[in-house]
């Protein structure tokens, strides 16, 4: 592994007390992986194998047990406006208007900026996500979609190297999550931040993703495999289905999930397995649609004619 | 006429205001001299003289007159109701004030840092059942100065329910609002003026009115102990003249300025109210 990462994580751990008992529970342990400049990484897991503690403590809020996070060559040891979070829920300001919960955060990036210059920068990235109608309107007063949205525009308006998004979209309707993904990828699409991104969601993953972290289960989590994305650029939510990689990937996250989760923990075979990824410095890298490309190009000549004659 | 929902409650407050005056009026009529006066009523001056409690229509007629020049002074037992009031809002507002100076900043610390709420409770839990009446002769004693111990009277017994108030709203600032602080790297200042104060404002606000309440009962014994001045000490002097008339419109009148006090507090804290 001579690959030169933006974001290392080295052999991260991370122990609880136990409720009752006074030995440490270790919820993930040996947790390596990197992040390059620009790139966009989700990681999957199981509902409490430890996601949002790694995200937490790549953000400074939370400390490792043990392990160390570089970024840029410099350890992170605390939160800082390098690192941007969105949380899944209550990370706006509910006695600040939409406008001021986005002006707070580049109030603190830009201090030397005067207040115009705050309001049109602030004003910009509201645009971006299409909330130039509620400005002055409170949290309570927006629906969830907004909500999220705002965050969206409070995190990019701050232009973090890094930008940590905790299920940001755990909370909404199908139809609100899709079009926020998508006013994600736009916006990301300008900024090229790098970013990490918890979810639970495959497709949402697939559809956003440079490369994929598969996480096992807790106690004793670890992560498994980094599943690249090979599915170009740009994307939008119904065109990456037909891409022939796309249920490549999707059966092998949702393949991942179901079952090898839980064997990797409990048969025999899967534990084998474990200590070979305990060993490992690395996740397993994978790319299941990389055999996909020209057959891609064909689908996609088939398509373009189909549509032809449809409009015919 | 059209049926106005919103009138029935003003309609129902009115029918019993109405009962409750006609039932005072009516009992406190004196009653009608059936038979000729003894000659030891004679002598007494009559059935009239019996004491009773002034019907309502005596009280407004007095409180018209008193209300249409609150502000004469003729003398230390003879001062308008206003002035009265007006020294004892004098003495609730500074003792208030000075509380509010010393708890709200004491809380904010109690509340931040839980081993200085360890530290700070026991003391709290035993100062704040004390009557505040009962500090009265050590506070003569120290101050030996009545005016400034009616003060400090008050001081002492607003204090608590803002310290535990302020205390509590800033130990439950939902972390994921500080979270918002600490990821946009805020000095600790910033995040209390920014972030932790109006997050708790709401519960200090709440601690605040129930200082001003307390205050506001509290200042009338107050008065009645050091006397010289304030509504306190003219309830109790018009109860020396037998004046009852007087007693029953100053007690309406504490009700209205507490009514007042907490109507000022409750649309601040309207201002500062937020939905999560
Ligand atoms: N403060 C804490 N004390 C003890 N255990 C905790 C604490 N916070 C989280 N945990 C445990 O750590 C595990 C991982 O939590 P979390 O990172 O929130 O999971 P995820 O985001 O993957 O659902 C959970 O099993 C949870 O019970
Ligand atoms: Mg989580």
């Amino acid at each position: 592994m001579t690959k030169k990462y933006y974001v290392k994580v080295e052999n991260l751990v991370k122990k609880y007390p136990a409720s009752g008992k006074n030995e440490l529970l270790t919820v993930f342990e040996n947790c390596s992986f990197g992040i390059e400049k620009g790139e966009f990484v989700c990681i999957i897991g199981h509902s409490g194998c430890g996601k949002s503690t790694i995200l937490n403590i790549l953000a400074g809020l939370d400390r490792a047990t043990e392990g160390n996070i570089f970024m840029n060559g410099k350890e992170v040891l605390g939160p800082s406006l390098e690192r941007g979070v969105v949380f899944q829920n209550y990370s706006l300001l509910p006695w600040l208007s939409t406008l001021k919960n986005v002006t707070f955060g580049v109030r603190a990036r830009f201090p030397q900026w005067n207040k115009a210059k705050v309001i049109e920068h602030s004003m910009k990235y509201l645009e971006l996500v299409g909330l130039t109608e509620a400005v002055d309107r409170k949290p309570a007063e927006l629906s969830g979609g907004m909500r999220q949205r705002v965050s969206i525009a409070r995190s990019f308006a701050t232009q973090p190297k890094l930008l940590l998004l905790d299920e940001p979209f755990g909370a909404l309707d199908a139809l609100t999550r899709g079009i926020i993904q998508e006013e994600l990828i736009k916006v990301w699409g300008e900024t090229k931040q790098t970013v990490f991104m918890i979810t639970h969601d495959v497709d949402e993953a697939i559809l956003l993703a440079d490369r994929i972290l598969l996480m096992t289960n807790g106690p004793f989590a670890r992560i498994a495999e980094s599943v690249k994305v090979s599915i170009p650029r740009p994307r939008d939510r119904t065109s990456v289905i037909h891409h022939p990689g796309f249920y490549k990937i999707r059966n092998h996250l949702v393949d991942f999930l179901v079952s090898r989760s839980k064997e990797l923990t409990a048969s025999e075979a899967g534990r084998a397995e474990m200590q070979e990824i305990a060993a490992a410095t690395h996740p397993k890298e994978l790319d299941p649609a990389a055999d996909s490309q020209g057959q891609h190009a064909v689908v996609s000549k088939v398509r373009s004619t189909i549509n032809v004659r449809n409009v015919k | 006429m059209r049926y106005r929902p919103a009138l029935r409650p003003l309609i129902i407050s009115l029918v019993f205001l109405f009962v409750a005056l006609g039932s005072w009026e009516w009992s406190s009529q004196p009653p009608k001299a059936t038979e000729a006066l003894s000659e030891y009523e004679l002598l007494m001056g009559g059935a009239e003289q019996e004491a009773r409690v002034p019907p309502p229509s005596a009280v407004i007629i007095h409180a018209f007159n008193e209300l249409s020049d609150p502000f004469y002074d003729a003398g230390p037992n003879d001062k308008g109701i206003g002035i009265q009031l007006a020294y004892s809002l004098y003495r609730v507002l500074t003792g208030f004030l000075l509380a509010a100076l010393i708890a709200i900043p004491c809380g904010f610390v109690i509340g931040m840092f839980p081993v200085m709420h360890k530290a700070m409770n026991p003391y709290v839990q035993i100062l704040k059942p004390i009557s505040p009446l009962a500090w009265m002769p050590l506070a003569l004693f120290i101050i030996k100065d009545s005016e400034a111990s009616a003060i400090f009277v008050i001081f002492i017994c607003s204090i608590w329910p803002m310290l535990i108030n302020t205390a509590f709203g800033v130990a439950n600032v939902r972390k994921d609002w500080i979270n918002v602080a600490r990821t946009h790297e805020l000095s600790d200042m910033r995040t209390a003026f920014t972030v932790i104060l109006p997050a708790a404002a709401p519960t200090i606000l709440t601690g605040m009115r129930i200082s001003i309440g307390i205050a506001w009962l509290v200042i009338v014994a107050a008065e009645m102990l050091v006397g010289g001045t304030g509504i306190g000490y003219y309830v109790w002097n018009e109860w020396n003249n037998l004046d009852l008339t007087s007693v029953i419109f100053a007690i309406m009148m504490i009700g209205i300025v507490g009514m007042m006090l907490d109507l000022i507090l409750s649309s601040v804290s309207r201002w500062v109210a937020y939905e999560e």
